[in-house]
């Protein structure tokens, strides 16, 4: 009975010195951002590695997402003869809730998965310990952008993704199945707010975007240099930035949507 | 020129609990190429590390230049690290550049020269290490051997004061081995750097170098030029120079009786 | 991949990026919400809000001129004071109706203003007299079944 609690004791107290490195890696980016920025190719070229490496899968799940929602959506409103809303439910679920959360939990298994990959090899072959020893500091030279590419993509793969998905809505409700175009514009305009709702949204996946960059430059950065210590960093990224990103999605819901 | 550039007094290393250098005094003097050897796992890496100030001593002064090392602040440390150059154990090429990018690296980030000039640098440094021709080509596309002389070139990119060598010689084959060492002793007279080799391959190293240390469970054991180090009656020195397998490093790893674990193991 | 492909596509990529941004502000989405001008608050209370939330539709004539901004109890008059913002165009007189309605038989509830006609005009802060309350489905359906109970009693007698 007592190992339980020294188990669950040494794994509270190891749980918060990793909150305590990963906020002090944090401000070191931040620190060090200065001087990634004032090298702004950098930065460019990591958006091209998470962003628009990320764009197919974005799209096209963002479409299948809104296929399935428009399916659903007709299937379940016509038995109460509510029809021309599947432009609001299609629309408001994304733009709230699947957009952000959806976009994320990809964005870091395509994205995130990538950076902590290369940055633990990078660990793995002494890139990084040489790139030190040569007077270039590792947090601004390689960490500090591919944090700043991923903060940036993320809420604009998050907006192509709803975009997409309204679209996809769009394609069965009205294409397919032949809702009425204007009531499925009219209503979905008149039940989104911008800033209600599209803000929201977008804060949402903006939060998502440094939670998800900051594990995953944090678990390559802090890898075991093997190769084994490599694909556990890997997994750890995942796991962790799904979790962050429904326990953040869930403490912002209830924030922003109380009304 | 008397005072070495390198000095180490009486430093002491621990990893937590396990102690890696327990007092170890040696020095590097100026323009000369300085082994230092030992079995795997005695420390060798580790005082690369602290004379670089990757890591920090437990005890003892590191000097390089005259300055103690541990006492620089970070920009100061980076303005000493400029002046250093490291060669890693499997080269450390960034893989995401081109041998060219490669070489360029430290010039690029340290520099503002314009880019003719530092492509003629480039090819400079590449063809001091006879790979002018492979400019284009990147880092998975290069043997071990290659690979570890476009390091060499990355290294003495920024004409370095001090050079230091973590294995080099590991996993070439005997004519890359043969290159390598040459381009050790060439550089370091032509830069009229000071170099610093930590290795494992004797017989290598006693025909470039000028002094070598033995090292063994965290203390200099032995020391000398080469002749003294091929003539001496040293156990130690004897046994690493003829490769035996057992003498005063054991061969066996510190255990319990051999019959007592085997029937201990049957019962 | 060279400098200037890899530049283009980040360029592609963001403008798509910001072009979807704009598409759900102005084509989902519409910025009404924000968009109310120059608005000034009024108030009505009423003895039963019903369903009505923070946020609902305040309606003229079936447009949408404002939003609830505020409901609360008004432990006085046992009444419930419901504040809400208008469009700072529209004007209306000092005996306008409000009402809390219903949009089709499930829908949201809103707030509804019926102009009546005064020459005087409310004043941003002013409080609606003229209410009614929202209607309450329970209630209805009881109100239904007793009077239907009362038309059904005497028939036995007879």
């Amino acid at each position: 009975m007592a190992d339980v609690f020294r188990k669950m004791g040494s794994m509270a107290i190891n749980g918060i010195w990793q909150l305590g490195f990963i906020a002090r890696f944090f401000w070191l980016i931040l620190v060090y951002s200065g001087q990634s920025f004032t090298r702004i190719h950098l930065t460019l070229r990591e958006l091209y590695f998470s962003g628009v490496m990320s764009l197919l899968i974005i799209l096209v799940s963002g479409l299948f997402v809104g296929l399935v929602l428009g399916l659903q959506g007709y299937e379940t409103l016509q038995r109460y003869g509510a029809s021309d809303s599947l432009g609001t439910l299609v629309a408001l679920s994304l733009v709230r809730e699947l957009g952000p959360v959806v976009a994320g939990l990809l964005f870091a298994s395509r994205a995130g998965s990538a950076v902590t990959a290369e940055i633990g090899l990078m660990k793995v072959t002494e890139q990084l310990k040489a790139m030190d020893m040569m007077a270039v500091s590792p947090i601004a030279r390689v960490v500090a952008p591919r944090f700043w590419g991923g903060v940036i993509s993320m809420p604009l793969l998050a907006a192509l993704f709803s975009a997409m998905g309204v679209f996809g809505g769009w394609l069965i409700g009205v294409v397919v199945i032949g809702v009425d175009d204007g009531a499925f514009w009219a209503q979905m305009q008149d039940a989104v707010d911008f800033r209600y709702d599209v803000l929201n949204g977008v804060i949402k996946s903006g939060v998502f975007g440094v939670a998800v960059a900051l594990i995953a430059v944090f678990e390559g950065y802090d890898c075991v240099p093997t190769a084994e210590g490599v694909s556990r960093a890997i997994t750890r990224t995942v796991v962790s930035s799904a979790l962050a990103i429904l326990a953040l999605d869930f403490v912002m819901t209830s924030f922003m949507f109380r009304g | 020129m008397s005072e070495p550039l390198v000095r180490l007094e009486n430093v002491r290393f621990a990893y937590g609990e396990r102690a890696i250098l327990r007092g170890i005094s040696l020095s590097i003097p100026r323009g000369k190429v300085v082994a230092i050897m030992g079995g795997s796992g005695c420390g060798k890496t580790t005082l690369l590390r602290l004379i670089g100030g990757q890591e920090r001593a437990v005890g003892g002064r590191v000097t390089v230049d005259g300055q103690d090392v541990a006492g620089l602040g970070r920009d100061a440390l980076y303005a000493l690290r400029r002046r250093m150059g490291m060669l890693f154990q499997f080269g450390a090429l960034f893989t995401d550049m081109s041998v060219f990018d490669n070489v360029a690296f430290p010039l690029r980030e340290h520099t503002d020269l314009p880019a003719e000039l530092i492509n003629d640098l480039v090819m400079m440094k590449l063809h001091a290490v006879g790979l002018r021709g492979a400019a284009k080509l990147m880092p998975g596309e290069l043997s071990g051997g290659m690979a570890r002389r476009v390091a060499l070139a990355r290294t003495i990119a920024l004409d370095p004061m001090l050079l230091m060598y973590d294995e080099p010689f590991t996993g070439l084959d005997p004519i890359s081995l043969g290159v390598i060492g040459q381009l050790i002793r060439r550089l370091n007279d032509a830069l009229g750097a000071s170099s610093v080799i930590v290795t494992h391959d004797i017989q290598e190293s006693l025909q470039i170098v000028d002094y070598i240390y033995f090292i063994s469970e965290g203390r200099v054991v032995a020391e000398g030029t080469p002749d003294e180090i091929r003539n001496s009656a040293d156990p130690f020195v004897s046994q690493f120079v003829h490769a035996q397998a057992d003498g005063p490093v054991p061969f066996h790893y510190p255990a319990g009786d051999y019959a007592t674990a085997l029937v201990g193991g049957a019962g | 991949m060279s400098r200037t492909t890899m530049d283009l596509w980040v360029g592609v990529f963001v403008a798509m990026g910001i072009a979807a941004l704009f598409f759900l502000a102005l084509k989902v989405g519409s910025i009404s919400g924000s968009d109310i001008q120059s608005p000034y608050l009024l108030s009505a209370r009423f003895d039963n809000i019903g369903g009505l939330k923070v946020r609902a539709p305040v309606k003229v004539a079936g447009v949408l001129v404002g939003r609830v901004s505020e409901i609360r109890y008004d432990n006085e008059r046992f009444q419930a004071e419901v504040v809400f913002t208008v469009d700072g165009r529209y004007k209306f007189p000092t005996d306008t109706f409000a009402n809390i309605l219903t949009s089709g038989l499930l829908g949201e509830q809103y707030l509804g203003l019926d102009p009546g006609g005064e020459e005087k005009l409310l004043a941003p802060g002013d409080v609606i007299k003229k209410t009614q309350s929202a209607v309450v489905l329970e209630k209805l359906i009881s109100q239904f079944m007793f009077s239907k109970a009362a038309e059904g009693e005497p028939a036995p007698a007879k």
